[in-house]
């Protein structure tokens, strides 16, 4: 049925690939990757490409978008954390293009598969670890011991921030991924109530408003949602991060 | 939302039978070409998009900096030449109030001195006058005995016929005087 809610996630091949016995068919969701990227970076580039002054309004929103993420990695990572900014920003302008492109109708969402949130996250907290361990050697596991306390507890609290920065990257997909799957099976669910009831006569008409409102409430908060998660994503980084720079809490 | 993908998605859910974003099948594909967009968008931000977005706020702040240290130039410039202007004004008024002062200093002076010379002779012609009454007063009054004498003399004859000597007249007339 066209309307099994589920149905948005499907991935159908585009351009079958198979290459040492993997599949790596251009996709829906290759083609939505393609898209947010190419016209992120588009906007990003040609709107700067005047170097204007006095920034023409589609330049202000490039400049924007980057001193939003140049100010929040600094203020939670300090100038020490500028060097990772490239990734904070892209990693922010990719994940909210993805999800705002997810917005349009029959547009595949590329953030609601949880291997692409899992691969981004794995990403960040790869990072930390490699450059924590690099530039802090064993004295990146001070980050594990926190100061000031009392050394009876030190097993118990090493165990408990152990568990936490394990579960890191698993909160870390799953936030973004369960918030832009549930938000799009709610919203179509919602939707498909109106033509369902709309069948039932003048009652099931009047009945249907009643969704068409929700879905209307539905896709002001999913528009919300698409930019939140890209903005809690973006900022956990910059803490991760502020990690690895200094361990010690 | 999916309609248009209906045919092959329901085929492929339909082979699969699962939730797709956990088909195991589908990830080495998404995994592949998330690599290769994140990564070209990840190079095309660091050596493309940021460096500029940089270069232009920092061509702006430093051209704000120095049109501001340009406009605090020109109000200390504006400033100098305010305090200028005012200490001329205040020269220019103070000199002149000397000039006035000297002028009415010499007016007085000159006055002065036209005054104390008419006074002065004045006062000379005032002496010399009351010299010239005292001299004709004692000149008269020199010759009242004289005149008196004479009178007498006349006087005495007349009435009495009779010689007075002179010398007795004088002698009344002095006596008379006094």
């Amino acid at each position: 049925m066209a309307n099994d809610p589920i149905q948005q996630f499907e991935i159908s091949k585009i351009l079958p690939l198979e290459a040492l016995g993997t599949d790596i068919s251009f996709t829906n969701s290759s083609l939505f990757m393609v898209l947010t990227v190419g016209v992120s970076a588009a906007f990003l580039i040609m709107t700067t490409s005047g170097r204007g002054l006095i920034p023409s309004r589609l330049q202000s929103i490039s400049e924007m978008c980057y001193e939003f993420v140049a100010d929040l990695l600094r203020s939670s990572a300090g100038s020490e954390g500028m060097k990772f900014f490239p990734l904070v920003f892209s990693l922010f302008v990719f994940i909210l293009m993805a999800n705002l492109f997810g917005m349009f109708p029959y547009f595949f969402t590329v953030t609601s598969h949880i291997i692409v949130t899992a691969a981004l996250a794995l990403l960040v907290i790869g990072l930390v670890l490699v450059y924590g361990f690099w530039k802090n050697g064993f004295g990146f596991l001070k980050l594990f011991v926190p100061s000031g306390v009392p050394a009876v507890l030190i097993p118990l609290i090493v165990l408990i921030e152990v568990m936490s920065f394990i579960s890191r990257p698993i909160s870390l997909s799953v936030r973004l991924f369960a918030n832009v799957l549930a938000g799009h099976i709610t919203l179509k669910v919602f939707a498909g109530f109106i033509p369902m009831l709309s069948k039932l006569g003048f009652v099931g008409v009047v009945g249907a408003l009643l969704p068409l409102g929700f879905t209307v409430a539905l896709t002001a908060l999913e528009f919300l949602v698409a930019f939140l998660q890209a903005y809690v994503f973006a900022i956990l980084t910059c803490m991760y991060l502020n990690d690895a720079i200094h361990p010690s809490h | 939302m999916a309609s248009t993908n209906t045919e092959t998605g329901t085929a492929d859910s339909g082979a699969s039978g699962v939730f797709p974003p956990f088909n195991a099948d589908t990830f080495s594909s998404q995994l592949l070409w998330l690599a290769i967009t994140f990564g070209l968008f990840y190079f095309l931000m660091s050596k493309i998009a940021l460096p500029r977005i940089s270069s232009i706020l920092e061509t702006r702040s430093g051209r704000i900096a120095q049109d501001l240290d340009e406009a605090n130039r020109l109000k200390t410039e504006s400033d100098e030449a305010i305090a200028a202007h005012e200490q001329e004004l205040a020269d220019a008024k103070s000199r002149a109030h000397g000039i006035a002062q000297e002028a009415k200093d010499a007016a007085r002076v000159e006055l002065d001195a036209k005054r104390a010379a008419v006074e002065a002779d004045m006062a000379a012609k005032v002496a010399d006058a009351e010299e010239r009454i005292a001299g004709v007063k004692a000149k008269a009054m020199g010759e009242v005995g004289a005149i008196a004498e004479d009178t007498t003399a006349v006087l005495v004859d007349q009435l009495m016929s009779a010689k007075v000597t002179k010398a007795d007249i004088a002698a009344a007339v002095s006596s008379a005087k006094v």
